[in-house]
């Protein structure tokens, strides 16, 4: 297989880069060894399916060419339309193609599962014994990125740093509206969505510089959802990480609630030190106080339901805050009426103040604060307007 | 009074004078333009006094050739309108680099974009399809008409109103800013609370009654009016291949309705289905919108691979090589189209096995696919290749085609598609298929079946031109996409940092720009070919030396297609007709039963573009008066009894006498 490989990627990948010089495709050049796995397959796949179509195009133009009607030495048959051995060539031959890329398929697809932890740091090392993976938590917000470093217990917004040759565990997940996690030079996407969480596994194999963005349309902002991502050596990254400490602030409840309104052109952030349990309150959906977590209304339906009373939760479970629009109902066309989209909101009047009201009888949401509280502390610099 | 808002709330719901974009100078000169041209229409309708003419003959008609003429006009300005969308994204990605922001603000651009995904497939690719499937398919199995002629009308009339509303938008509010499938949560309530959304709801539940209508039309018209002696196996491949588009519309169109429906009443009803919260699941959105539309790009590329079947055997002088293999290629695909559509979401995160699943059944629709590709190969081998305009689309196809199906088989590979996934890769896959395959097969089928709609053939030199423009023109416009998508560039992005990307933008501007220029080359094929009718004209009403049954009778065809039912013993029945010495019968005419036009179509339109408009704005008297409305109508037409009448036999025997009498001219000569 390794030779197969290293074949096909002169035959295809070379005249490729030949015509395209210049160009840098991160894509078929990638410096993590998930991204370079599945540009293998793209290599591969390509070269078994030219198998079949350099020759169908090549016939196309030949016939053309042939059979054109002042050529009239060529043999011209008008009622000739069947041969049982020509229809069980031209059905048999395609069928073989993707009898052995079917089999690429299932083995590359379980082997690159995003899911699956990785095996090995690249073709030729396996994983040291005592390597301990880096967990990161990415979350997507509107229109900016924060990354969550539960071992470190620290996180940034659009920047994400990693040390070369550590596998690195991402767990997924977004705040309003579907994104897509995505760094072409370590590893294939994965979609961030809104109280759910998908995971990827991944290596970078190379120190560098990357780019990183979401590959999912979002609104308004999407354009520069994007984020830097460091491959750093060790002591790169613990010198990352020491600056990550020193320069950040703090990120609890209330400066996230204000860090997840809408806003575009984020600059970088740092925080040196994250409230317990946030990133689970994220996926939960529950970090504006009063709200219930998913996971508690789900383990609610799943001891049976609360009955009639959990009508009184209806309101805590209200995440999108379309009942909280002074209007009562979808407010009319931006921009023609100067009336803003929910994801356009200026970043105040949290919507803290008005589930508030109700108590909660439910409990387990240790440690919000009351609208304001914060106030003094709010890490979050002034918008830069650029 | 007027000034109280609870009042004005009342009477205009949401509707207020700022939801006229004035302040946007682009709408304002798009406005103007529609202003000045639909004067300039007007006028010349009234100068020509073709005002009853275009009600009497062909607003009101339930001629299924008229029909599917007005199908296609109305996808033709649909086009115009979708291309205008296109070259705006070209020219805004060509433009905003470095710091520049171009000259579409993001609210803007995403509208653009959303636009012109939705009106090229529903608005402009359905409606020329269908419009060619209502044209030929009951030339092509020897029938009057179809099985329903009101329904067809009712269904064309409701398409346009579709088109009517999702144009409105354009002045009058906003359109939608979510992509063409409009995912939730971005296109709930909380995130899109403008009327965008709403308007891309109403305009394709409405058009959407009328795609489902007329595929049940047309399934009906397949299965019971053949000619006799036309058996399933003896049925020209464009009917097989509407066959099973029609299929795959009934079974799938609902889909999409109810979909949409639930959508609805996520934004209208307030309830969840779709939304984060209150257990709602948007990937349910996701996984339904496909299960429709997976199978709708199949929808529009059958039909597609039944003309390019038409043609490669008429212009090759030759049987089509194993038919019986492409009626079972194309049944086999309209039955896999149905269990791949989790091929567009593999990085949902699934799991391996589901999507390694869905990737290899992806695959095996390239299988049926390339044994078509093989048997059109076949076809030209031994053959007599006339490149006439229709053969040369064929060939653009075959070679363009084979490209885009090989990167989608790529993208079918779930690793692969981790990377490629919702890059300018896939959107140069889909356009390498669409364009390549869909748009090159319509435009062979017009320039094929014209002479049969109007009498005489489009001028071969501007044909020729739209070609080459078309053909350069894709490939100057997607190869750069395929490039950008391998750079890791995603899709629906307005502004950019990375200035070397610029120069694939470029190149993909100009790309577009020589397909304006194939686009303007057909446009003036048409009025060159209308000014050269006589010398173009075809009075035997077989240009082509054709093989099936549309060329038997005269071109155009009378309101009754053929004065007697023809009896069909061979797949090539009108080839078989030739070869065996047929004679037109020129006695012993009947007189003939035809169905009555009625204006209940365009009214019941009408008022659904009323009731939509209501439902958008939240004008609810409207809304609720315009429903009974149409149901009142609905009603009160089907008391219609005055719905038929008889072509007496004299009038076909002056008819058909005529055409002899034009027949013997043209042998003299």
């Amino acid at each position: 297989m390794p030779e197969l490989l290293k074949f096909s990627r002169r035959l295809a990948v070379l005249p490729l880069f030949l015509v395209m010089a210049g160009c840098d495709m991160v894509v078929m050049s990638p410096s993590g060894d998930i991204a370079a796995q599945q540009r293998d397959l793209i290599v591969i796949s390509t070269v078994l399916m030219l198998l079949i179509i350099v020759p169908v195009v090549f016939l196309t133009l030949f016939f053309a060419w042939r059979y054109r009607r002042s050529n009239t030495n060529a043999a011209y048959d008008p009622d000739w339309h069947h041969s049982t051995a020509l229809e069980v060539v031209i059905w048999s031959a395609p069928l073989a193609i993707i009898i052995a890329l079917g089999a690429i398929t299932w083995i590359s697809t379980h082997k690159l599962d995003p899911y699956r932890p990785l095996d090995r740091l690249d073709a030729e090392k396996a994983i040291p014994a005592d390597a301990k993976p880096l967990t990161v938590e990415v979350v997507a917000l509107d229109w900016k990125w924060l990354f969550f470093y539960p071992d470190l217990g620290v996180a940034t917004v659009n920047e994400l740093a990693a040390p070369v040759e550590v596998p690195i565990h991402f767990k997924i997940t977004a705040s309003s509206v579907m994104n897509s996690f995505y760094i072409p030079a370590l590893a294939g996407q994965i979609y961030a969505m809104p109280g759910m969480e998908t995971k990827l596994h991944a290596v970078i194999n190379k120190a560098g510089e990357y780019e990183g963005f979401s590959a999912n349309y979002s609104g308004d902002g999407f354009s520069h959802m994007r984020f830097k991502f460091h491959g750093l050596d060790r002591q790169g990254f613990d010198d990352w990480a020491a600056r990550v400490k020193a320069q950040g602030t703090a990120l609890n409840r209330d400066a996230y609630l204000k860090l997840e309104k809408p806003s575009e052109k984020e600059p970088v952030r740092y925080y040196s030190a994250v409230e317990d349990g946030l990133y689970r309150a994220i996926l939960n959906l529950c970090v504006t106080p009063g709200k219930m977590c998913m996971e508690d209304m789900m383990h609610i339906d799943m001891m049976g339901g609360a009955g009639k009373e959990s009508a009184e939760n209806r309101e805590k479970l209200e995440y999108d805050n379309r009942h909280s629009l002074a209007e009562g109902a979808p407010a009319a066309t931006h921009p023609a009426t100067g009336t803003p989209a929910r994801s356009q909101q200026e970043p105040q009047g949290t919507g803290a103040e008005k589930p508030m009201q109700h108590d909660m009888p439910m409990g387990g949401h240790e440690g919000h604060s009351m609208p304001g509280m914060n106030h003094e502390s709010d890490p979050a610099p002034p918008q830069l307007n650029h | 009074m007027f000034s109280d808002p609870d009042f004005l709330k009342l009477i205009f719901g949401r509707l207020t004078l700022d939801a006229i974009p004035y302040h946007e100078p682009i709408l304002v000169v798009t406005f103007l333009a529609v202003v000045l041209g639909g004067i300039a229409l007007i006028g010349l309708i009234t100068y020509y006094r073709f005002w009853g003419t275009l009600w009497r003959d062909w607003l009101t008609s339930v001629d299924h050739k008229k029909i599917g003429i007005m199908y296609i006009i109305l996808a033709l300005v649909m086009l115009l309108r979708g291309f205008s969308d296109a070259i705006m994204m070209r020219l805004q990605q060509a433009m905003a680099f470095g710091g520049s922001e171009g000259y579409l603000p993001p609210h803007h651009y995403d509208q653009v974009f959303t636009a012109h995904g939705v009106i090229m497939i529903f608005f402009m690719a359905m409606p020329f399809v269908t419009g060619l499937m209502n044209f030929v398919v009951p030339l092509q199995i020897g029938a009057r008409d179809v099985s329903f002629p009101f329904l067809n009308n009712f269904s064309f009339w409701m398409t346009t109103a579709g088109a009517i509303i999702i144009m409105l938008s354009l002045f009058v509010g906003e359109f939608a800013r979510t992509g063409w499938l409009a995912y939730p949560p971005l296109s709930g309530a909380d995130y899109s609370p403008g009327v965008g959304v709403d308007y891309y709801i109403w305009g394709l539940q409405i058009a959407g009654i009328g795609t489902t209508l007329s595929g049940i039309n047309l399934i009906a018209t397949i299965v019971k009016m053949r000619a006799p002696g036309m058996t399933m196996m003896k049925m020209p491949v464009f009917t097989w291949t509407s066959l099973c588009t029609n299929v795959l519309i009934v079974a799938t169109f609902p889909v999409l309705t109810a979909t949409l429906a639930l959508l609805t009443l996520d934004r209208y009803a307030g309830t969840n289905f779709f939304t984060n919260d209150l257990g709602g699941n948007p990937m349910m959105y996701v996984n339904l919108i496909w299960i429709w539309g997976h199978p709708e790009v199949y929808i529009l590329i059958l039909p597609a691979f039944g003309i390019f079947s038409e043609v490669v055997a008429t212009f090759c002088g030759k049987r089509l090589f194993g038919y019986a293999s492409m009626v079972y290629a194309t049944v086999v695909i309209t039955i896999l189209s149905y269990i791949v559509w989790l091929h567009h979401f593999f990085t949902m995160g699934s799991g391996a096995s589901v999507n390694a699943f869905f990737g290899i059944t992806t695959m095996i629709i390239s299988i049926p696919t390339g044994a078509k590709m093989f048997n059109w190969l076949f076809t030209m081998y031994r053959g007599r290749i006339r490149f006439e305009v229709p053969m040369l689309w064929t060939i653009g196809f075959m070679v363009t085609f084979v490209l885009g199906g090989m990167t989608g088989v790529l993208l079918a590979v779930p690793p692969a598609d981790f990377v490629l996934h919702n890059s300018l890769f896939l959107i140069a896959h889909f356009h390498n298929v669409i364009i390549g395959g869909v748009v090159f097969g319509l435009m062979a089928g017009v320039v094929y079946w014209f002479p049969k709609a109007f009498g005489f053939r489009l001028d071969p030199f501007w044909g020729k031109m739209s070609f080459w423009f078309w053909l350069t023109g894709f490939y100057f416009a997607f190869m750069p996409l395929y490039v950008l998508g391998l750079m890791g560039v995603t899709r629906r992005v307005s502004q950019f940092e990375d200035s070397s990307l610029q120069i694939w933008f470029v190149i993909a501007a100009f790309g577009a720009f020589l397909i304006a220029l194939g686009i303007l080359s057909m446009l003036i094929q048409l009025v060159v070919s209308f000014v050269r009718r006589e010398e173009l004209r075809d009075i035997t009403g077989d240009p082509w030396d054709g093989r099936t049954l549309e060329w038997s009778t005269a071109s155009p065809p009378p309101d009754y297609n053929f004065a007697f039912t023809p009896l069909v013993h061979d797949q090539d029945s009108w080839w078989d007709m030739k070869k065996r010495g047929h004679s037109r019968p020129l006695a012993g005419f009947k007189p003939i039963h035809m169905p009555k036009n009625t204006g209940t179509g365009v009214i019941l339109g009408a008022i659904s573009v009323v009731f939509a408009f209501a439902m958008v704005w939240y004008i609810w008297w409207l809304a609720i008066l315009s429903f009974v409305a149409m149901v009142v109508i609905a009603i009160g037409h089907t008391f219609n009894y005055d719905r038929d009448f008889h072509i007496p036999a004299n009038v076909v025997a002056d008819t058909e006498g005529k055409r002899t009498e034009v027949l013997a001219v043209e042998v003299q000569a």
